[in-house]
């Protein structure tokens, strides 16, 4: 074992930081993604279209499951909604293999931080160190490997959900109501700006994300639609008081049907 | 110039060793069965905020007896390490047997390096996915490691308690069996008393939960049902 455990010394600052991001950055720096210096010379995979929405009981993510590389469809099957922790939910948009590391990284520093401390993040507290960890990817944002995501859970303190939403340099607001963001965002919005109503139930709310998101794949060609015929669903995490979880493929492919049914089962 | 007065060094061994002995005999002890289901630890503890058993990784338990300082910070040392290998290389690569090696090597560096050893004593355990695959290490002041069977108690009594569990334990209890053994065993030292629910502090790696994180705190209403049945 090569590592050897750390104990302070006089001198050390005062109070161990509960911060995982930090302890990877001082102890293995190497394990990080690093700034190159210049652009990537070739085409990296982007995830697409993401979206969030309040429900009476909480709060919903979903995504598409594609990610496209220039004109190529770079993964079918992608997966871009995941739950932070036992109370929030992440949802990324941007430059695949970047997005993904900060999502195991913020899932690693909420986790890290309830070890050590024995207590929860606050949503608040949770949604800020998002913003902070966004702002530490500025310098590869820069060279064109930006990753947006957004975040929201079930604020216990205020009894209900909220959402947040952040731009490439750590800029962090809050959400009323929906967010979409990557390149389907705007139809999806479109979409939820019609459909979204305050106080949905669960199964409205499933239905009003999933039909942004077929709208989102109508009119951006790097938005997978579902696909029915080989059984790829998009990806729903559900976050209320009891905690965030994945909505089951059965639900989002009725939800799914109902909303292809509606249409004339035209996709 | 000055001279330190000659000390053998079986004599400066015994000396620190009497010393930490000391330290840990003056706090209460913890206990860990295996049970059914997984690994419980189980404390007397005054405080319900201030921890001697933590979650340190999905599959991972700790506790620790002596002084708070010391143990609190070989237990964040611990988390650290598991959730720094479990990054870089996979969750199921974070293993027990690896922690305690480093709090052995840790510890020993400790009692022979430093002015004054660590009055703590430890126990890793860790369960598996698989019925058998349940381990826990005790890990003393001096950094020696034993690896235990079935149970292990640790702290002042730890003596009297080990022979009391060795009459009384038997594999595949249920959980509420195993609290209320724990409980009853540790209320026998230093004297038969009654021990009550508010100042025993339980901690499980449940392999019957679905999620990754094996670890559960037992809330009062637990121990108390156990205690009741």
């Amino acid at each position: 074992m090569s590592e050897r455990l750390h104990l302070p010394l006089a001198g050390t600052p005062f109070g161990s930081s509960p911060s995982f991001a930090e302890l990877v950055r001082r102890e293995r720096p190497d394990a990080l993604p690093v700034a190159l210096r210049e652009p990537a010379p070739f085409p990296v995979p982007h995830g697409t279209t993401v979206l969030g929405l309040k429900f009476a009981d909480g709060m919903l993510m979903a995504g598409d499951r594609r990610a496209t590389a220039g004109n190529l469809i770079a993964d079918a099957k992608m997966r871009k909604v995941f739950p932070a922790d036992d109370y929030s939910a992440i949802a990324i948009a941007g430059v695949a293999g970047q997005a993904i590391e900060m999502v195991k990284l913020f899932q690693l520093e909420l986790e890290h931080y309830e070890k050590i401390t024995g207590d929860r993040l606050s949503l608040e507290g949770k949604a800020n160190r998002l913003a902070q960890m966004i702002r530490g990817n500025f310098p590869l944002a820069m060279q064109g490997l930006i990753v947006v995501p957004l975040f929201g859970g079930y604020d216990h303190r205020r009894g209900e959900g909220r959402i947040f939403y952040y731009d490439a340099t750590g800029g962090r607001w809050e959400e009323d109501d929906y967010q979409a963001t990557g390149s389907g965002s705007q139809p999806a919005k479109n979409s939820l700006k019609k459909r979204w109503k305050s106080g949905l139930q669960r199964d409205e709310a499933l239905q009003v994300a999933v039909e942004a998101l077929i709208d989102a794949a109508e009119d951006d060609s790097a938005t997978g639609g579902p696909d029915t015929a080989r059984g790829i669903w998009p990806v729903v995490v559900a976050v209320t008081e009891s905690g965030a979880m994945d909505v089951p493929e059965d639900e989002v492919s009725a939800a799914v049907d109902a909303v292809l049914a509606a249409r004339g089962g035209s996709s | 110039m000055s001279f330190m007065p000659y000390v053998a060094p079986e004599q400066m061994m015994k000396d620190r060793s009497d010393y930490a002995h000391k330290g840990i005999a003056r706090g209460r002890s913890v206990v860990g069965l295996e049970y059914a289901d997984g690994l419980l630890f189980l404390a007397e503890n005054a405080s319900s905020t201030l921890h001697k058993i933590s979650e340190v990784y999905d599959q991972i338990l700790f506790a620790g007896v002596g002084k708070y300082s010391e143990f609190e910070e070989l237990r964040i040392a611990g988390i650290r390490l598991a959730d720094l290998r479990g990054y870089q290389y996979g969750r199921e690569d974070v293993k027990a047997r690896d922690l305690a090696n480093a709090y052995s090597q840790a510890l020993s560096s400790i009692f022979t390096q430093q002015m004054k050893p660590y009055e703590i004593e430890l126990l890793v355990g860790e369960v598996d996915g698989d019925q058998n695959g349940t381990s826990i290490y005790h890990v003393l002041f001096d950094g020696s490691v034993s690896d235990e069977q079935g149970f292990v108690a640790m702290g002042g009594h730890a003596e009297e308690l080990t022979d009391a569990l060795k009459d009384r334990y038997e594999p595949g209890w249920d959980l509420a069996t195993s609290v209320r053994t724990a409980v009853k065993t540790l209320a026998t030292v230093p004297e038969t008393r009654d021990v009550p629910a508010e100042q025993i502090e339980a901690g499980v790696l449940d392999r019957t939960k679905t999620h990754r994180r094996k670890f559960r705190r037992l809330e009062r209403a637990d121990i108390e049902a156990a205690l009741a049945s």
